[in-house]
């Protein structure tokens, strides 16, 4: 059997991330590289795909929102009331000493998500990876979970969209929000922002499989701290932040 | 006799005239361009694309979208990839493949209402 083009390319990244790794110590990764499905195989609950956000680290820049906005082709019309927000940078401080804290907020991928139970179509769902979507052929446009979500991750779409990207489709009359760029992540790529931010940003963002055991993401949410955002609702999401 | 072939002919023609009136009535409606800018063959016959050509995208949609499985085949950036004109580079306008035909018949569709109907310069990470 002759290798294809995808089995090829997973070859020259296992073996650029073992040139990378083994500049440090052996089982630690500079990058750490999504597994790779093939096209034709459905995503697995073995599989949970989440963020890992040190916020010691994210800086005052918001490359991770530009990125998200080429890469998904969102754009604001100048109101902020409505116009699209798939990330945000969202800056905290301690009212009483000053300390100030800035951090990027989207879709939190929950495990038990509060808009795909308030969905009345069944457009909002969780995939089998933990990624959760909007199926846009079957929403309506009713916005209850752009409600229901204690992050204010969902945004609805009020005008007539053209120029979209072939591979995130967009139109009016429907709501969205962050997809971990999910058509990037079935190729075995990640999301836009945690590259753009290992990139041009302060390095914050980690992306990976939260039930590899090998996976770098997997290894730092077991030996540091992490909080989740709202952790009293128990929604057991897939997006963690350090030092917050 | 002769009365009797004037007759027959007359009848003849008059019938031919109908056919022909109503030939130019079916061609008041323009006639769809079916014009194939790219590859040999589709992804299934002729005959089975017009009839469940909306059948293999919707399943396709669902697969894609919930399971996240992007087989290229009956996906519609494939459409997209064969079909859309030399010209303008989309599916969508005068004498474009998808609209002339759903003009004709009389069908609106809502694909490209969220997707887009330009074809895409491949690039090598795309899925094939």
């Amino acid at each position: 059997m002759s290798p294809d083009r995808r089995q090829f390319l997973g070859w020259g990244a296992a073996a650029a991330v073992t040139a990378a790794g083994a500049a440090l110590a052996p089982g630690l990764r500079l990058i750490e590289l999504a597994q790779a499905r093939s096209p034709e195989e459905a995503a697995s609950a073995l599989q949970r795909w989440g963020l890992l956000i040190d916020i010691t680290k994210c800086t005052d820049c918001d490359v991770c929102v530009t990125a998200c906005s080429k890469e998904n082709g969102w754009t604001g019309h100048g109101r902020p009331e409505t116009d699209p927000q798939w990330i945000r940078k969202v800056s905290l401080r301690d009212k009483r000493t000053g300390y100030a804290q800035t951090l990027p907020l989207m879709c939190q991928h929950c495990e038990h998500p509060p808009c795909v139970d308030v969905c009345p179509t069944g457009a909002s769902f969780r995939r089998d990876d933990g990624i959760v979507l909007v199926d846009k052929h079957t929403c309506i446009g009713c916005r209850y979970c752009v409600l229901a979500c204690p992050f204010g991750a969902r945004s609805f779409i009020h005008e007539t969209v053209s120029g979209q990207k072939a591979d995130v489709p967009r139109g009016k009359g429907t709501v969205e929000s962050c997809t971990l760029c999910v058509h990037r992540v079935d190729r075995g790529e990640i999301p836009a922002c945690v590259e753009a931010c290992n990139r041009d940003g302060g390095k914050a963002l980690a992306f990976g499989d939260l039930n590899d055991p090998s996976a770098e993401i997997h290894r730092r949410l077991r030996s540091e701290a992490s909080t989740q955002v709202r952790a009293d609702l128990a929604l057991n999401t897939g997006v963690r932040y350090q030092g917050l | 006799m002769m009365r009797f072939a004037i007759a027959v002919l007359t009848v003849v023609l008059t019938v031919a005239g109908f056919a022909d009136a109503e030939e130019k009535q079916v061609r008041r409606v323009a006639v769809p361009v079916v014009k194939i800018e790219k590859g040999e063959a589709c992804v299934a016959p002729t005959g089975e694309m017009r009839r469940d050509h909306m059948n293999m995208l919707l399943h396709q949609r669902d697969r894609t979208l919930r399971q996240g499985i992007r087989e290229s085949r009956f996906s519609l950036k494939n459409c997209v990839d064969c079909h859309a004109s030399r010209e303008t580079g989309s599916v969508l306008g005068k004498d474009a493949f998808c609209s002339s035909c759903h003009a004709y018949a009389a069908v609106s569709m809502d694909c490209f209402e969220c997707h887009t109907p330009l074809r895409q310069s491949r690039t090598a990470s795309a899925p094939r």
